[in-house]
């Protein structure tokens, strides 16, 4: 642990943490737009300058390690200026568009030009243009909403060891080149839009489908694999219009394509919606994707009561004229643990077999 | 999982064995690239050139199902270069001499001719996995998915036993669950032999417990396995089935079986969110609720219990399983004596000691691993910190035997299943998604491209690919990924189901099927 003094105040922080770090741990907060916490820092946006006794420039505070004796200063009125000239250049080439931006509300820059008061652009020149082009269906492009500050190359390459994007060309013409449509690299994990702190990287399937802090967000976990990531699903009249995983669940906010894009399953209009008794023979062989099968010509709908006590009355047949072992129920690894500590236990104590299993093996 | 998850960046060697991690479970792939950059040393044996192979010191591209020659490869140049851990295998372990000689006969030269692995490549494997002492071991259904696949777990035990790569932080052995929620089933013991908790029925005292517990007399006898009960049917001594969210004609081997096996029953009931292939066979089809539909908990591959939360209302009619369950048995004469989940959690603590400390409220603090046998016990982040519960833990030898179907001049190709990054198991869930069936939604065989050329295939083309038990059409995808004469089908297209081709072939002790290996011939369709 090192002492140092950060507005006045006195701290005690460990010795390897940076600046930023410090000041964060500590309720300070300083301006960034690059830092992500998960992510190696650059310095880049240069919003994080502080003034520190004994330099004679200010350094940026995301990269500069804290030293015994320290002392920090997070805003003065010269500091401040150039945050907002930092700010003012950015916004002079970034599209007016939050009314319909899918990030109103949890951008970054957004909220720190509502904090320094920047309005409009004082610096009104040329702006970038790109032509926007899509191939991929899943992650939705705005690169003149970009600000270049690039976590989401650090994202794709630090985190998810792919590298699918970089950045291309240099100074007015520089650009994320992501091209998500024929890289076949890009894995769509979407961290990178996860980490974007505008609206140039966001979700095509959130689209106009509203907007954080207009939806209700339940915490859970991942349907998917037996990894278990949390997530959070952001929900709208019924319907979950969004999955997103918070920087400080275990999983650090990272998911896979699954857990971020697969969400749909649950709205499909095939779900099944009433119980179905059969009507029709077996015919032996199941379709297996072929199309044109009358599901109606098939079965019929019945209510809970009738296909309950219809499933109740089998059973007790089979059981009485078979035994009860020539029952036997196979359940899921998609089902919670509830459902299958009842399910081994309507097998066992209310059927009377203990022949039960589920997938674990397949 | 001995360890846990975030564990995983502080490894000094990472050692993958037949899981394509970065597919089938990318978040963790993403904790190895993450400790790879701190300086981990990655070893992946996979027939496949498998993503995680880019981070990789060493990559060991061996046969399809020439595993246990592999790591009884690796174990016989830890021994005899010296990089054993003498202490642990003194004060842990036994049997370590007898098995020894097991492994004699397995040199470098004889190992290389099984698996196709140079064996300059196996020395280095073998030296920075016997030389370190934080070291992990990941493997999933690559090494469990073959009719040897226990004495490929042993195998690895062996090898863990040998280093002391075991009980401490970063330092075990990783078996990754395929699906979100199958180590909880287990836990639960939606298994033939045990009641919740591993507690083995046959154990003199655990029935009674339960008897107890339940208030009703229990079936003394162990049940079958999936996999026998699709026998029994098929032999008609299984007669009605209850299927809870699984589709096994499209995940269990040996398609045709599966579906007359399923077709011969006389009462089948099939409880889902989708008419999934196997609810096409069913008498009653009853509509449930998705996990985001109910509350509940699931336990990851780490062993965490996390709390699962209602976010959506189900559609129509759908019910959560669990008020079905109940209903029925009801109905059948028996009260379960539970009606929500937090209290059917709780009757599952009072019964297994190891989740006892587990509740709903500690659970909103965050997930909890288990062991956990106290309200105020933390958890368990890994294993064996104590030692092994049985005392010392047994070396056993196992002999490599090659895969139960081999390939011969009819059918020369090996043929191998697994996943692949969009989809998931059966497709049930991500086929429904527009975006990833966009994406990724045609089924495909991954082939060599020399093989491919000698077959005058092109990319893209259809190819018929035959096994003794089926056959189907797919589009070739000509990729190195493979080797020459292996091939890979994704197991999740219904149009195209690898599992009309693999084989039913058991393990003799877990009875989990060779889906791993077996061996198909190939030809152009014209
Ligand atoms: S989606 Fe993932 S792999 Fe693709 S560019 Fe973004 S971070 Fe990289
Ligand atoms: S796309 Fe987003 S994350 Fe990437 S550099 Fe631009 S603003 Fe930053
Ligand atoms: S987000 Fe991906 S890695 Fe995480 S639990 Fe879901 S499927 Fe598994």
């Amino acid at each position: 642990m090192v002492r140092i003094n950060i507005d006045g105040k006195e701290l005690q922080v460990p010795a390897q943490s940076t600046i930023l770090e410090a000041a964060k741990n500590n309720d300070i907060f300083i301006p960034t737009l690059c830092h992500h916490p998960k992510l190696t820092p650059f310095g880049g946006c240069r919003l994080c300058l502080v003034e520190v006794k004994g330099f004679l420039k200010p350094v940026t505070a995301c990269t500069t390690t804290v030293g015994e004796g320290m002392e920090v200063v997070t805003s003065s009125p010269e500091i401040e200026e150039l945050r907002r000239l930092v700010l003012e250049l950015i916004l002079s080439d970034h599209p007016n568009d939050c009314m319909v931006c899918e990030k109103t509300g949890s951008c970054a820059l957004q909220e720190l030009a509502y904090m320094y008061g920047v309005r409009e652009a004082e610096y009104a020149g040329e702006r970038r243009n790109y032509e926007t082009r899509d191939g991929n269906p899943f992650i939705e492009r705005d690169l003149e909403k970009c600000i270049l500050c690039g976590r989401c190359v650090k994202a794709c390459d630090e985190i998810q060891g792919v590298e699918a994007i970089d950045f291309g060309y240099r100074g007015f013409r520089a650009k994320i080149c992501t091209s998500y449509e024929e890289d076949l690299d890009c894995e769509f994990c979407g961290q990178c839009v996860a980490v974007c702190p505008t609206g140039a990287l966001t979700g095509k399937l959130w689209k106009l489908k509203g907007r954080p802090g207009t939806t209700k967000e339940i915490d859970t976990v991942c349907p998917y694999c037996g990894i278990g990531c949390n997530i959070t699903a952001h929900v709208k009249k019924n319907e979950i219009v969004r999955i997103t995983s918070a920087e400080d669940t275990w999983n650090e906010g990272w998911l896979c394509v699954k857990g971020r894009f697969g969400y749909q399953f649950v709205s499909s209009p095939d779900r099944l919606v009433r119980p179905l008794i059969r009507t029709a023979p077996k015919s032996g062989m199941p379709s297996l994707g072929r199309k044109g099968i009358k599901w109606g010509e098939v079965f019929r709908e019945a209510s809970w009561e009738e296909a309950l006590d219809l499933i109740a009355s089998r059973i007790r047949e089979i059981k009485e004229t078979h035994g009860a072992d020539a029952l036997a129920g196979l359940s899921s690894a998609r089902c919670t643990n509830e459902e299958n500590y009842v399910f081994q236990k309507f097998m066992r104590a209310a059927v009377g077999t203990n022949n039960v299993d589920h997938c674990a093996r397949l | 999982m001995t360890n846990s998850i975030p564990e995983i960046e502080g490894m000094e060697v990472i050692f993958i064995i037949g899981s394509n991690t970065k597919e089938s479970h990318p978040v963790v792939a993403n904790r190895m690239i993450k400790a790879h950059r701190r300086g981990a040393k990655i070893i992946v044996a996979d027939p496949r050139r498998v993503p995680m192979v880019k981070f990789s010191e060493v990559f060991l591209k061996m046969r399809p199902g020439t595993d246990i020659a592999l790591l009884n490869g690796m174990a016989h140049i830890i021994v005899k270069e010296g990089l054993l851990n003498g202490e642990f295998v003194r004060e842990k372990t036994e049997g370590f001499d007898q098995w020894k000689k097991s492994v004699e006969e397995f040199t470098p030269e004889r190992v290389e001719g099984i698996t196709g692995v140079p064996k300059e490549d196996i020395v280095r494997a073998a030296r920075l996995y016997g030389l370190s002492r934080k070291a992990g071991i990941f493997y999933t259904m690559g090494i469990t998915q073959h009719t040897c696949g226990t004495d490929n777990v042993r195998a690895i035990a062996n090898l863990v036993m040998l280093t002391g790569n075991i009980g401490r932080e970063s330092t075990g052995v990783n078996p990754l669950r395929g699906q979100n929620n199958v180590q909880g089933s287990s836990d639960a013991a939606c298994m033939p032999n045990v009641y919740p908790g591993y507690q083995k029925i046959d154990m003199p005292g655990i029935r009674e417990k339960f008897e107890e517990a339940w208030g009703t007399a229990l079936p003394p006898k162990p049940g079958l396995t999936a996999t026998e009960m699709m026998d029994a049917a098929a032999e008609g001594r299984i007669r009605a089935m209850y299927i809870m969210g699984e589709n096994p004609i499209i995940t269990d081997p040996n398609m045709h079986h599966t579906i007359k096996a399923l077709g011969s029953l006389d009462f089948l009931v099939v409880q889902d969110i989708f008419m999934i292939d196997t609810a096409e066979l069913a008498d009653v089809v009853l509509p449930a609720a998705c996990s985001f539909e109910k509350d509940g908990t699931f336990a990851n591959t780490e062993r965490k219990v996390q709390r699962v939360r209602k976010a959506v209302e189900p559609p129509g009619e759908a019910r959560d399983d669990m008020s079905i369950l109940l209903e029925i048995s009801k109905r059948l004469g028996y009260d379960m004596g539970h009606d929500t989940p937090e209290k059917v959690f709780q009757e599952y603590g009072r019964l297994w000691p190891a989740m006892a400390g587990i509740t709903y409220r500690r659970l909103d603090g965050g997930g909890i691993q288990w062991p956990c046998p106290s309200g105020t016990h933390p958890g368990t982040r890994f294993l064996y910190k104590e030692g092994f519960p049985k005392g010392k833990a047994p070396f056993s030898s196992v002999a490599y035997c090659p895969p139960a179907e081999v390939t011969d001049e009819e059918y020369p190709f090996v043929l191998t299943t697994g996943r692949n990054l969009f989809q998931y198991h059966s497709g049930s869930m991500t086929r429904t998604v527009k975006s990833i069936e966009k994406h990724a939604g045609e089924p495909y065989v991954e082939i060599n491209p020399l093989d491919a050329g000698r077959l005058g295939v092109r990319t893209g083309e259809m190819i018929k690919v035959a096994s003794r038990r089926g056959e189907i059409e797919i589009r070739a995808r000509l990729t190195k990924r493979v080797s020459e004469g292996t091939v890979f089908i994704p197991m999740h297209y219904r149009e195209a189901a690898a599992n009309v081709i693999t084989n039913d072939a058991l393990d003799p002790v877990v009875k989990i099927p060779e889906f791993k290996v077996c061996a198909v011939k190939i030809e152009a369709v014209r």
